[in-house]
Formats: C-alpha cells, sequence, structure tokens
C-alpha cells in the first residue's frame, strides 16, 4: 500500500465561524494506481491533497504515505517529503518565474538528486516543449505551463502525482490533450496519481473515481 | 463619481496599511531632513543679518582704517566737521566668566538706524541710553553679563545672543578703548560738494554696502554645503516614496482596469490618483516639518559649534524659530518630491492598455525596456562628471560635479549588479543557488530604489568621512609644523614683556614674539604678521610653494610670505605682489598651508613689522627649550608670571583638536541620520516586497524547501545585496571624497587638503550596512518562516 488515508478531518475558520472541510475520510491507494477525485467546489478535494502532499495541517486522522504518517513530520521532514515522495501539479501552474522553462522543468530533479539529461529530454519531447525551453512562464500560454509543470513534476520521479484540477484553466481541446498526455507519462513512471477534478470525462479515464461530499468521499 | 472613485482608490490604502505607512513615513523623513537643513541655515542667517544690522553692514557703507583695527576718534569729528554724514562704530569681545560677549558701540544720534531698530527702546528714554543706565542684549544675554554691566539691562529679539550693544561711551570704557572706533557709517544722503575721501582721511577706505556682511558671505559655502546634504537626504528620502507609490500604482492596476471599464476616463483616474497623493504629500510634509523642527534644534548646537570653529560666526545655540522660509520650502519639497516620485507610476497608468495585467516577471521584463535608457544616462552623467572633473568652475560646478556623479552611479547601480548576479546564476552548481541568484535577479527591479538610496547614503559617509579623517590628519601634522615653539606665554603689559623678553633671551633656545594687527589685504579681512626668522621657522615650516631663499627675503624685509586661504580668495601666488601697506609693496615667496584658520594672512620679518606699525609691541610670545618644564617653573617662581599666562604646546594641541573635533559634529549626525534613512528604504522595500513574493516563494516551499530555508534565503539575499551596494560604494565614497578635498574645499574654505584613506573605518561603515540590511531583513524574514501553510496555500487554487 502507497497511501493508507484514515478517518482525516480538517476545518477552517472564516468570517461566518468554523467551517468543516473534511470529517472522517478513509482512502488507500496502491503504487501505480490511479484516482480521479470528483466533487462540487468548495467540497474539500484540494484541502485533501495538500494535506496528503504534506502542505497543510490536518485537525485529526492518520495518512501514512510510503510508510511514513505524514501528520506527525516536522517541517523539515515533510519538505523532504514533498521533495522526493511526491509531486504536485496545481491547477495555477505555479512555475517559478525567475527561472526558465528548461529551468523549471528541472528543478525539482536537482533538488532530489535525481536530475537524469535522458529522462528530461524524452519529457520535453513528449510534452512538446523543445521550442520553449529558453523562455520565462509568463511567455508561454496557459497549456504550455501546465505542460511544464508536469515535465517538472515527472522529472522528479515522484512515487505520488498528486493533480489538482490540473486543466482548470485550459479550453477543452488543449485541457484533454494535456490530460492524455500527463495520464500517460505518470503511467510510464509507474507512480500512482490522484488527481481532483470537475469532469466526469477526465474523471473516467483514471482507474479508480471518488467522490467528495459533505467532507466525505464515496 | 469623483467622490466615488476617491473612495475606491482609498481602499487600497484602507486594506495596506503598511504601504500607506511607508509613504508618509518616506515623505516625513524626506521633508523632515531637508526642512531641518533649511531651518539651521534660516537661523544662521538671521544671526548674521541681525549681527550685520546692528552694525549698518550690508545696508549702509562703511569707512574703515586701510591697514590696522582701529580709527581715531578725532577722524569722525573732522569727517562730520566737514559735512560727511558718518557715525561712529566700535566693536570688540570682552570676556565674561568662560563667555566671549561681543560688544557694539553706536552713536545714537547720528546713526543712520540709531536705537529705533530695537523693538524695545520706544519705551526707554534716548537720554538713559545716552548716559550709559541702558544697554540692550540679544536674547538670553542679561544672565551672563548681569555682575558685569552696571546698568539696566533690556533683552531684544532683534540683537543676536551673546551681544551687548550700547552707546559708543559705554563700550569704549568696556573695552578700554577711550578713544578708538572700529568703523564709520554713512549715511545714504551725503551732502554735495563735500572734500574727497582721500584728502580729508587718506588712511581710511570705503567699503561698500554690497561688500558688507562679511560673515554671510564667508560661510555661504558652509551653508551650500549643507543645503547639498539636505538634498541628498531628501532624495533618499524620496526614492522611498517613489518606490511605495510605484508599489500601490501597480496593485491598483486591477482596479484602475475596472473603474475605466465601468466608465471613469483616465484622465479622471489620473486626476484623482494626483488628488490623492497631492493630500498624502500634505500629510507627510507637515509631519516631515515637525521632525525637522526637532532634528533641527538637536542640529543648531553642533552647527554653531561648526559656524564658530570654521569662520568665527556666532550662531545662536538653542533659539530656533518657525520661519516660513524653511516651513514653507519644505512643504513646497513634499509636493513636488511626491509628484516627481509619481511621474514614472503615473505615466506607466495612462500608457496601459484597458485589459493589461501586471506580475513579477513583466515588471522585470518592463525594466529591461528602461535599461537602455538608464544605461545610456548613467554613462552620459558619468562622463558629464568626468568632464566637469577637469574644468576649473567653483564652488557651484563642484556640486553639479557632486550631482552628475551621484545621480550617474545610482542609475549605474542596478545594471552592475544585475550583471554580477547573473554571472553568479550562470556559475551556480546546486539548484537551490541557481534559483536564489535568479529569483535575486527577478527582485532587483523592485529594490533597486532602496539599493540606489543606500549606495547614496554609504558613499556620503565613506566620502565625508575620507574627508573630514583626512583633514585631521592633515591638521594634526600642521599643528606640529606651527607648533613648533615649547611652550607659550602671554604678559600683561608692553613693558612686561619687554622684561620677559629680555629674561629669557638666554634662558632658552629662541624666543619668538607673536607679532599681528587685523587688517585688510588684497581686499580680504587679514592679520599681518612679524616674524623673528630662525630656525624655528626655516626647519619646521611647510610651504605648498615656495622660492628657494623664501625665509632669507622674508627675514631681510624684501618680501612676504602668505597662507593659501588669502592666495586662493585674492588669486595670488608666489611670484605676485601683495600691498601690505599703503605704498608698500613685496613681492610673495611663499604660500603656506593654514587648515581651520578662517581668514587671510600674510607675514613679514619683525623688523618690517616694526617699520610698519612702530607703535605695535608683541605682549605673547613662543619660546623653545631643551626643558619646558624647568622654564615653566621658572617663570612662575622667579619671573613671577601668573600660571594662567603660560601654556604648554600639548595644551594648545589638545584645544585646537577639540575645536576641530566640535566643528565637524553636525557632519557627523547628518552621515548617521541619512544612513539611517537609507536603511529604513531597505526595511519598507522589503517589507512591501514581501507580500508580493509569497506567490514567488510558494512554489518553491512547495517542491519541498522548508519556510525557514526560505526565509533565510531572503536574509542571505539581502546580504548580498547589500554587499554588492557596499563594494560599488566604496570607490564611488573615494571619488567624492576627492571633488570635496580638490574641489568644493578649496572654493568654501580656500585650502586644498591631500586625501588619505582609512580602510577601518570602510570596513566598520560596511559591517554597519550589513548589520542594517539584515535587521531589515529579519522581520520580512521572520513573517516568511511563520506564515501558516493555508496562506502560502492560497496561492495555489482559491478553491477548497
Amino acid at each position: 500500500m502507497l497511501l493508507e488515508v484514515r478517518n482525516l478531518t480538517k476545518s477552517f475558520a472564516d468570517s461566518s465561524g468554523l467551517v468543516t472541510v473534511l470529517r472522517g475520510v478513509d482512502l488507500e491507494l496502491d503504487a501505480g494506481e490511479t484516482l480521479a477525485m470528483t466533487g462540487e467546489s468548495g467540497s474539500g478535494k484540494s484541502t485533501l491533497l495538500h494535506l496528503i502532499g504534506g502542505l497543510d495541517d490536518a485537525d485529526g486522522g492518520s495518512i501514512v504515505l510510503g510508510g511514513q504518517e505524514v501528520t506527525s513530520l516536522n517541517d523539515r521532514s515533510r519538505a523532504a517529503l514533498r521533495r522526493e515522495t511526491v509531486g504536485v501539479v496545481f491547477q495555477q501552474y505555479n512555475l517559478i518565474p525567475s527561472l526558465t522553462v528548461a529551468a523549471n522543468i528541472a528543478f525539482q530533479a536537482r533538488l532530489t538528486g535525481r536530475y537524469a539529461p535522458d529522462r528530461t529530454r524524452h519529457l520535453i519531447d513528449a510534452l512538446g516543449l523543445e521550442e520553449q525551453l529558453d523562455k520565462y512562464p509568463e511567455q508561454l500560454s496557459g497549456g504550455q505551463q501546465q505542460r511544464v509543470a508536469i515535465g517538472r513534476t515527472l522529472a522528479a520521479r515522484p512515487r505520488l502525482v498528486l493533480a489538482d484540477e490540473p486543466t482548470g484553466n485550459l479550453d477543452e481541446t488543449t485541457a484533454s490533450a494535456v490530460m492524455n498526455q500527463m495520464i500517460a507519462l505518470v503511467q510510464e513512471t509507474g507512480a500512482a496519481l490522484i488527481m481532483a477534478t470537475h469532469s466526469l470525462a477526465l474523471a473516467g479515464q483514471l482507474q479508480k473515481r471518488l467522490h467528495l461530499t459533505q467532507g466525505q468521499l464515496s | 463619481m469623483t467622490w466615488a472613485g476617491l473612495v475606491a482608490l482609498w481602499s487600497h490604502w484602507v486594506r495596506h496599511p503598511l504601504q500607506l505607512l511607508t509613504l508618509v513615513a518616506g515623505l516625513a523623513l524626506a521633508t523632515g531632513l531637508w526642512s531641518a537643513v533649511q531651518a539651521v541655515n534660516a537661523e544662521a542667517r538671521a544671526s548674521y543679518d541681525a549681527a550685520a544690522t546692528t552694525l549698518g553692514e550690508g545696508r549702509f557703507d562703511a569707512l574703515l582704517p586701510s591697514v590696522g583695527e582701529t580709527i581715531p576718534m578725532k577722524r569722525f569729528l573732522e569727517l562730520r566737521r566737514v559735512g560727511w554724514q558718518v557715525s561712529p562704530i566700535l566693536e570688540g569681545k570682552i570676556d565674561i566668566g568662560e563667555e566671549q560677549v561681543r560688544v557694539v558701540g553706536l552713536e545714537p544720534l547720528t546713526s543712520p538706524r540709531g536705537f529705533e531698530q530695537f523693538s524695545s527702546i520706544k519705551t526707554y528714554d534716548l537720554v538713559d541710553v545716552l548716559s550709559g543706565r541702558i544697554v540692550f542684549v540679544g536674547p538670553k544675554t542679561a544672565d551672563l553679563v548681569k555682575g558685569s554691566i552696571d546698568a539696566l539691562i533690556i533683552e531684544d529679539l532683534n540683537i543676536s545672543p551673546k551681544t551687548v550693544v550700547a552707546d559708543i561711551s559705554v563700550v569704549q570704557s568696556l573695552l578700554n578703548q577711550p578713544n578708538s572706533l572700529t568703523r564709520l557709517v554713512l549715511s545714504e544722503a551725503q551732502p554735495l560738494g563735500r572734500p574727497a575721501l582721500a584728502a580729508i582721511a587718506p588712511d581710511l577706505v570705503l567699503m561698500k554696502a554690497a561688500d558688507g556682511n562679511e560673515i554671510g558671505r564667508l560661510t555661504d559655502s558652509f551653508h551650500l554645503n549643507l543645503t547639498a546634504f539636505g538634498l541628498l537626504s531628501f532624495a533618499v528620502g524620496i526614492f522611498i516614496v517613489h518606490g511605495a507609490i510605484g508599489l500601490a500604482v501597480e496593485q491598483r492596476r486591477g482596479m484602475v482596469r475596472t473603474m475605466r471599464a465601468v466608465g471613469m476616463s483616465l484622465n479622471r483616474i489620473i486626476l484623482l490618483l494626483t488628488l490623492e497623493l497631492t493630500m498624502l504629500a500634505l500629510v507627510g510634509g507637515v509631519l516631515g516639518i515637525l521632525l525637522g523642527y526637532f532634528v533641527a534644534a538637536s542640529l543648531l548646537p553642533g552647527v554653531a559649534a561648526t559656524l564658530e570653529g570654521l569662520y568665527g560666526a556666532e550662531v545662536t545655540g538653542g533659539n530656533l524659530q518657525l520661519r516660513p522660509v524653511w516651513w514653507l520650502s519644505g512643504l513646497a519639497m513634499a509636493l513636488v518630491g511626491t509628484l516627481l516620485a509619481a511621474t514614472d507610476a503615473l505615466w506607466r497608468i495612462r500608457r496601459m492598455p484597458i485589459l493589461s495585467r501586471g506580475g513579477a516577471r513583466a515588471w522585470s521584463m518592463a525594466a529591461v525596456r528602461g535599461r537602455r535608457v538608464q544605461a545610456l544616462m548613467a554613462v552620459g552623467l558619468l562622463g558629464a562628471s568626468g568632464m566637469l572633473a577637469v574644468v576649473d568652475g567653483g564652488l557651484i560646478t563642484g556640486f553639479v560635479l557632486l550631482a552628475c556623479l551621484l545621480l550617474g552611479a545610482a542609475l549605474a547601480l542596478p545594471l552592475s549588479v544585475g550583471f554580477i548576479l547573473k554571472i553568479a546564476q550562470q556559475s551556480a552548481r546546486q539548484v537551490v543557488w541557481e534559483w536564489f541568484w535568479a529569483d535575486t535577479r527577478q527582485q532587483l527591479p523592485g529594490l533597486s530604489l532602496a539599493l540606489m538610496a543606500l549606495l547614496l547614503a554609504m558613499a556620503a559617509n565613506v566620502g565625508v568621512s575620507t574627508m573630514v579623517s583626512s583633514f585631521r590628519l592633515t591638521f594634526v601634522g600642521f599643528l606640529d609644523q606651527r607648533l613648533a615653539s615649547d611652550i607659550y606665554v602671554t604678559t600683561n603689559s608692553i613693558e612686561q614683556a619687554a622684561q620677559l623678553e629680555k629674561y629669557l633671551i638666554p634662558r632658552s633656545s629662541a624666543v619668538l614674539p607673536l607679532l599681528s594687527i587685523g587688517t585688510r589685504l588684497a581686499g580680504q579681512p587679514a592679520e599681518l604678521f612679524g616674524a623673528r626668522v630662525g630656525p624655528t621657522y626655516t626647519e619646521n615650516w611647510r610651504f605648498l610653494a615656495f622660492t628657494q631663499d623664501a625665509w632669507s627675503q622674508v627675514g631681510a624685509g624684501s618680501a612676504v610670505i602668505v597662507n593659501e586661504q588669502l592666495a586662493r580668495r585674492a588669486e595670488l601666488w608666489v611670484g605676485d605682489s601683495l600691498a601690505i601697506a599703503p605704498g608698500k609693496v613685496l613681492p610673495i615667496v611663499g604660500v603656506f598651508g593654514d587648515y581651520g584658520n578662517p581668514i587671510g594672512q600674510a607675514i613679514v620679518s619683525e623688523g618690517m613689522f616694526h617699520q610698519l606699525f612702530p607703535n605695535r609691541h608683541a605682549t605673547r610670545f613662543g619660546i623653545r627649550s631643551d626643558n619646558p618644564q624647568g622654564l615653566i617653573n621658572v617663570l612662575t617662581d622667579s619671573f613671577g608670571l601668573p600660571a594662567r599666562n603660560i601654556i604648554d604646546q600639548a595644551a594648545i594641541k589638545a584645544i585646537s583638536m577639540q575645536v576641530f573635533d566640535r566643528t565637524f559634529i553636525v557632519t557627523g549626525a547628518l552621515n548617521v541620520l541619512t544612513l539611517a534613512v537609507a536603511a529604513f528604504a531597505i526595511l519598507t522595500s522589503l517589507l512591501t516586497l514581501a507580500a508580493m513574493r509569497i506567490p514567488q516563494l510558494a512554489p518553491v516551499w512547495a517542491l519541498g524547501l522548508t519556510r525557514r530555508e526560505v526565509g533565510l534565503l531572503e536574509v542571505v539575499r539581502a546580504i548580498v545585496l547589500a554587499g554588492l551596494t557596499g563594494l560599488f560604494a566604496l570607490p564611488l565614497g573615494l571619488a567624492l571624497a576627492w571633488v570635496l578635498l580638490a574641489i568644493v574645499n578649496v572654493d568654501a574654505f580656500g585650502w586644498r587638503l591631500p586625501m588619505y584613506f582609512f580602510p577601518a573605518d570602510y570596513l566598520r561603515l560596511g559591517l554597519f550596512a550589513l548589520i542594517a540590511s539584515i535587521v531589515a531583513a529579519l522581520w520580512p524574514a521572520f513573517q516568511l518562516i511563520r506564515i501558516p501553510p493555508t496562506q502560502l496555500l492560497k496561492v495555489f487554487a482559491n478553491v477548497r
């Protein structure tokens, strides 16, 4: 088992008081498995991905990823987890604006010491980014930026890829092309994938599908 | 619509109070330092004017002795008798305790302005003034003179502090100069057909009103120096304002876009932004004026010390008045500075397409376009400063050169730092450092103004401290040269002086009478000295320019030597001639350095001096001895000279150094203030950028760096940027020092000083700048380390 989530809870305080987003979520995922997570806006999909990726603190419950209890990790160990084990593809791309496309793709891989030029070259070719390597993120279209983000994530060979609405900002044609590329490349690496999406069509392309509603998965 | 627009624009400040604080604080600091300097200048000038008005200087023509210090009383009577409308003035100083008080005697019935110029006179009878029952004094002087002057003492605001004005007979008695006058003031209306001055009083010279107010003229250069420092501080403060306005406008692009989309015209938006900034400028300006008042009040005693040390000018030491001349100028500067600082940002809004979006890297890209213009301007300004350095154009040229040099270097700084960062990025082996250098390059446009401010402040510190320390070192060497005598003795009378000289000759290696007389040489106020030429002079004095047998010619009475101030002001040098008395012209055979002395000096032989001024005798002597302490004992025990009349060389040097150090108190204070403003500029830039940094740093954090690591890298970034700025500030500061020493000082003070280097001082300044940058970076870094992950996650998605 790569990932085991048990009874996970998370609340946020806002102007109307305490809002409970996750109410005892349970989830299991094996290595190489792909999972689509659907749900309405604000249902807690991103929150769940953030908690699994060690980006946020849970209020209760447990997340065991690759044998490590994520909820009990300190700041340094969580950083190591994000670096070594997890790869996150965000809706907003979140590329490093000061680095070129080539440097962005290599960034996480070099951070983990797993940088392999051949593998990176393969990803660049597969994602069709050969012409964009010397450009900066803001010189690219949304689809191109998301391809760079996927390349960056996969170049680091993570065991688990978390994709948070990765095509939410793209048009339908581009979204479909990007998704196909991402799923193919994730499967090629043998990594597991959890993808939050509104699109039932995209969800249908993955092995497992769960729906998050009222803070619980079904 | 206008009100709705203003409310919308203002809502930005409500949501960004720190930015508002930065803007207002920057304005207040800029205006504060400028107003402080203007206030000090205004106060000093008012003091000179008060002093000059009392004497009729600057407004009325005056007759002065062509040689010497005094005019006999009978000359006044002779001139009046033949129709000249003149009024006598006697001026001098008396010691009261440890203070010196200036006393001025007027003759109320003939004086063109009389005693009516003093507001308090109306309530008193003129007879009381004439009979000496009433004297007038400047503010806070009554207590000082009480007990020393037996009369009713009235304080008057129109008289400068530590000054007593009374009927001339009273002053003649106070100064023990019964029949002497210092000058004769001429009324504006003079009868036609009166005899020519040359016929009736050939020993007097006419000084036109325009030439008057010597102190005002002498100190102009000092006030210009202070104004330049004030302007520099203002510029550093305006950098903060420019940064804050630029950021606020950048962050309100979306708002402007929406306002335009809902139908508000671009012109109206620009007008509203201008109106908003004007209101903020007024608030910042008023706060700045208040700050300026307190800074000026604390600087004034130091400035008074400086003016007294350098020029012998007396300025009120604590009575700062709120004069319109400086607070209005402060307010005007706040408004003009704000609008200048906003021009660029408003221009960008005007040219912004209605649907444009901004971004950190976009800023940087836009900066690339401006970079070429900036590089051209930097090269142009630095080139202009190079050309001005070889042109001998006086004080104004010196300051224009300084402005070109500082502005050119400031413009060149971001380009040079950017180039170094690019090389560092290319040479980085580790990916974190590669990102660090790339990210630092991206931050450069946002931080460049603060770095420019730091560059200017550090360069000013290096430049001014090099100048002051070079001056100090030169001054110490100069004192060693000039104070060659082991002890200095003052006698109480001419008879005692003659006895002492006879007594000392067999008991010492050399007895050197200190013979001098105040006079005017080549149209300048000056002192003429008579020297007993001997080994003390020939072995110790160093000339800046001289002929081979200079001392022999002076000793033979056939030549004169002059100090650098007189030589430069009167445009004389070795080989020229100088009239030292009517009909007595001698060639100049040497020019000597005379640092710290405000006025010109010429030296002839003792014999020549006696020939010209047979009634002038030395009452002070410099004495050289192998056993100075033994000689002091002999003088006090056997000769009966009071101990206070004897002073040894070390004591004189200590007093001189004390005066010197006091002189530069104000420079040091302004240096520290400018550096503090620059440190504040860095702090505010980092704080305002901190909010924009989160979207740039969040991805790096998400990819596996801890918040602590990211925070520490932010501190390292501040150190790197401050360090690089310091590296550029050093050569710039040294260039600044050279301009001050070789150009500005020569015109301002009349002497050129050698330049020395002080590596320990520069290192200390560099450390201070680094510490200031670390302190400025710590708070934003600490905030970053403590930032909740939720905050960082907001960057990644707006949904949960």
